[in-house]
């Protein structure tokens, strides 16, 4: 019964991790009817964003191991996990969808960085091979080749692959492939509450976590902005014509899920400090069946999938065998497909049109 | 008759080149080309599900991996039984007995796993479907590493490598294979399968089966992709679960996508392509990969048709007014 | 007893009820036309017959055999064939290969033959192909067999449609909407092709068409529906006077 207790809340916590970026996948499909796979990248960028700031002189000399640092490492790698995934929504996913400039120069620009790396190791060559790549994608535009108007689902879907192998190899480029380990900003002490012995660790991710889902509530519920999104999320040209800026929308959306799986990078690297530009793969492959689990496109049911699965993993690895830890995810896939694609909160069976 | 001089020709030039090719461009070359007969086996197969039936699937690693150690075990562990009821046989023909019956103990249980995914499966659309097919590629993954038998995490090495007439093999393969997917294709099954892809609906009322032939596209890709991987098995003398993740179910896609979707010789142009790329490039470790997934975005945001663009007539037909616009 | 014949028929989508106790015979070589204001459940209707949906209630026979359980490629084997209201073309296939598509339940070929291309495959390819020719002569689409469907022009994907649905050899012929964005001429001509075939193949034509002169002019029997319940059944002339017809196509909101 104790280990039982002490499981679920280990699974809770996994599965409250699970639940941030379930949220990402969730909104993004909800506005989109896109599988973003670059998101499990964006939520390695935030765990290594937080670890070069933990690491950071101001925050080791001057914060030390408050809880201030702590905040000040989640927010901050939450901004620029956010930046970094409305970046890839303006340039990789929006070319197709609207007319959009300077998409072929900002790739070129970073394939001419990634040259420049190549042939100098230098940070000027890197400089140099940017400028070279931006002339030319700018060349190349004003020649009149555009992208293309995207109107299959698996392009959308190949871009998207696209862009996870270049961020988890970029990653391993810039990061380094050989894995670092996440600084304890916040120390693991455990909490003796009758018989149960808890983690303080475990006990606030899931507090941060439950926090940032409820704000996401706010602000989906509470806020105009929510409205928007929601509008966005039922129809996109309906919410157009009613005079909303989709495109901003989608962008804002794209900025929320990647904070928040920012957020839930750093709070595994709590748990489990070991972080390479790899780790966002099975995460992610996971936090997208969760989403799925729960129906994807609906928030709530991100979170509920998310817990769901934590607690179904736990369970099965604690009386089960470890092995099939990562199939678990998997057979929950393909069962809730085959049986009920909408998933928990969704329609019944998909209609065959 | 203009077939039977086709084959004939072809056996003795695919002799030939067995005889000499790795002379003239190096044995590191020969390896690789061979590796790029093999994906072009894949290709063509996988093609004939995503790109003519137009049923996205991306989990056609699983099929590639239960073909390579079906095959693996049959000739690891009844090597000397075969040989032995084929002893009369020169070594080369004894070797060819192997490499045919792993062949075809590949495409049977890669046939099966293909019903055992499909018939569940195909009744989902679009996204749905490809991301069961995922969840089946990773599933039969994790399945196999779980099996000590076949080696498991640490991989399968004992497999007889049957290198000396190989490219031979590989290439004969890689002919047939596209000329069953050729003929399927232009006979009333292709156009079956062409009008699924196009209109379910219509289809349906014009008298097409659409479960039936889904499932029949479907069978018929994974059995090729199993016959793949009995080759590939035989390429490396090992097999590792590594070699079948999602990822190299991804390479698949991109292959296709590259060469054009729904295009035979585009799904070969884009295998050569790809592997070119990746293996000419294969020093440069991560810049290769980083510089190839820039180029595959670019590719689908600039020309997604690809090479020999089928889908130029499906559903672009709107890319001169966005242009103009 | 018709050649096709609704019995009864009643189809509910949750609490609404499109199709109630409905009932329609169609004698053999007979053009009945079905018409009615929109959402009376015109398209219900074909859509139950075609075999899309399945009736709550009632049944179908096509030919005495009973169909309203079957999918809609075992009905199109029996013979049964269909237009759609919004022109669904294999638009990735030529003029030609759309109309060969259609004769897929008269194939003979197996798996085997096609994966080898034996001289009995390549035999049925060419019949398939003279006889779609021929059919896309009468059609006067033999000049465009190898453009592109989607290239066509929208008159001219209509006649494709049709020829398409005569190339799987039906009995019955159900036309949606097949005067659709026509202008006067066009609707003339169309008159005259859906005769000619009803006449030459020997079919049965069952028509839903807003446009009342093609109706009236080519339809022999009509049957109006409103709210999903049958309110007149007669000759044109008989269905133009009668009241209630009227009333529903103009009274009310």
């Amino acid at each position: 019964m104790i280990t039982f207790l002490q499981q679920l809340i280990n699974g809770i916590s996994q599965g409250s991790a699970y639940a941030l970026i379930a949220l990402g996948y969730t909104m993004v499909y909800g506005v989109l009817g896109l599988i973003n796979f670059a998101h499990s990248d964006v939520y390695m960028f935030g765990a290594f964003m937080g670890y070069y700031i933990a690491n950071s002189r101001v925050v080791q000399e001057r914060l030390g191991g408050s809880v201030l640092a702590a905040v000040l490492v989640m927010l901050v790698s939450m901004a620029l996990s956010a930046g970094l995934g409305m970046l890839i929504e303006r340039f990789a996913y929006r070319p197709g969808r609207t007319k959009t400039r300077f998409t072929l120069a900002f790739w070129l620009g970073i394939l001419g960085a990634v040259f420049g790396d190549l042939y100098s190791h230098s940070a000027v060559g890197i400089l140099v091979g940017a400028l070279i790549g931006i002339a030319l994608g700018v060349v190349v535009e004003l020649a009149g080749i555009h992208p293309v108007r995207q109107e299959s689902r698996l392009a959308l879907l190949i871009i998207a692959i696209g862009v996870s192998l270049f961020l988890e190899n970029g990653g391993q480029l810039v990061f380094g492939a050989d894995p670092k380990f996440f600084p304890e900003i916040i120390p693991s002490t455990s909490l003796n509450v009758g018989a149960l012995n808890l983690d303080t660790q475990k006990l606030i991710v899931l507090f941060v976590a439950l926090i940032l889902m409820v704000l996401l509530n706010i602000l989906v519920h509470y806020t105009k902005t929510g409205k928007a999104m929601r509008a966005v999320s039922y129809n996109l040209d309906a919410a157009k014509l009613m005079g909303i800026n989709t495109d901003r929308i989608i962008a804002l959306t794209f900025g929320v899920g990647s904070a928040l799986a920012a957020a839930g990078g750093i709070l595994v690297s709590l748990l489990y400090p070991k972080i390479d530009p790899l780790m966002g793969v099975m995460p992610g492959l996971k936090a997208f069946v969760a989403a799925v689990l729960g129906g994807i496109g609906n928030i709530t049911g991100a979170m509920v999938g998310g817990l769901i699965l934590g607690f179904a993993e736990v369970m099965a690895v604690g009386y089960g065998s470890s092995t099939y830890r990562d199939a678990i995810a998997f057979i929950v896939l393909v069962l809730i497909l085959l049986f009920k694609p909408g998933g928990i909160m969704g329609k019944g069976t998909v209609e065959k049109v | 008759m203009k077939r039977a001089v086709f084959w004939v020709v072809a056996i003795f030039a695919l002799v030939g080149l067995q005889l000499q090719l790795a002379n003239w461009i190096g044995p590191y070359n020969y390896k690789i080309v061979i590796l790029t007969g093999i994906y072009i086996i894949l290709a063509v197969s996988l093609n004939l599900i995503n790109g003519i039936t137009g049923q996205f699937s991306i989990g056609h690693a699983g099929f590639f991996a239960v073909g390579a150690y079906t095959s693996a075990s049959l000739v690891t562990y009844g090597e000397s039984t075969i040989r032995g009821i084929v002893g009369f046989l020169p070594r080369l023909g004894q070797d060819a007995v192997l490499l045919v019956l792993g062949m075809i103990a590949a495409a049977i249980a890669a046939g099966i796993a293909g019903l055992a995914v499909g018939i569940p499966s195909l009744r989902l659309r679009g996204d749905y479907l490809a991301i069961v097919t995922l969840g089946f590629g990773e599933i039969i993954r994790v399945v196999i590493l779980n099996v000590d038998a076949v080696g498991g995490a640490r991989g399968f090495s004992s497999i007889p490598a049957m290198s000396d007439f190989f490219l031979f093999w590989v290439f004969l393969v890689v002919l047939i294979t596209v000329s069953v997917i050729r003929n399927l294709v232009n006979s009333s099954y292709g156009r079956a399968f062409i009008s699924i892809r196009d209109d379910e609906i219509a289809a349906e009322a014009m008298g097409v089966d659409t479960t039936r032939f889904k499932v029949l596209s479907f069978v018929i890709s994974s059995m090729f992709a199993g016959i793949g991987g009995s080759l590939f098995g035989h390429y490396n003398a090992y097999l590792n679960p590594n070699s079948f993740t999602f990822i190299t179910s991804f390479l698949f896609i991109i292959m296709i996508v590259v060469g054009g979707l729904g295009s035979i010789g585009g799904s070969i142009l884009g295998a050569i392509l790809i592997t070119f790329v990746l293996e000419t490039f294969r020093s440069l470790n991560e810049f290769r990969l980083v510089g190839f997934s820039i180029l595959l975005v670019l590719v689908m945001l600039y020309r997604p048709q690809g090479l020999m663009g089928v889908w130029e007539l499906l559903r672009l037909k709107r890319r001169t007014a966005v242009a103009k616009s | 007893m018709g050649i096709l014949d609704i019995r009864n028929c009643t189809k509910r989508f949750g609490g609404l009820v499109a199709v109630r106790d409905l009932n329609m015979s169609l004698a053999q070589g007979s053009l009945y036309g079905l018409i009615g204001p929109n959402g009376a459940g015109k398209t219900t209707v074909f859509n139950l017959v075609t075999g899309v949906y399945t009736p709550d209630e009632g049944d179908i026979q096509l030919d005495g055999k009973s169909i309203h359980r079957k999918k809609p490629n075992s009905i199109a084997a029996l013979g049964m064939s269909r237009t759609f209201q919004n022109i669904r073309l294999f638009k990735s296939m030529t003029v030609l290969q759309n109309v060969k598509l259609a004769r897929h339940t008269q194939r003979k070929q197996g798996l085997l033959d096609a994966v080898l291309r034996t001289p009995a495959l390549s035999q049925e390819e060419r019949e398939i192909e003279q006889d779609a020719l021929s059919l896309l002569k009468i059609f006067n689409l033999a000049g465009r067999a190898n453009e592109f469907a989607s290239n066509l022009p929208y008159g001219a994907q209509r006649r494709l449609e049709i020829a398409r649905a005569l190339a799987t050899h039906p009995k019955v012929l159900l036309l949606d909407e097949p005067a659709a964005g026509m202008n006067p001429q066009e609707s003339v001509e169309l008159m005259h092709l859906i005769r000619s075939i009803r006449d030459r193949f020997e079919l049965t034509v069952l028509l839903v068409e807003h446009n009342m002169k093609v109706v009236m002019g080519i339809c022999e029997k009509i049957q109006v529906i409103d709210y999903g319940e049958t309110i007149a059944i007669g000759t044109p002339r008989e269905i133009q006077d009668d009241p209630r017809v009227i009333e529903a196509y103009l009274g009310g909101a």
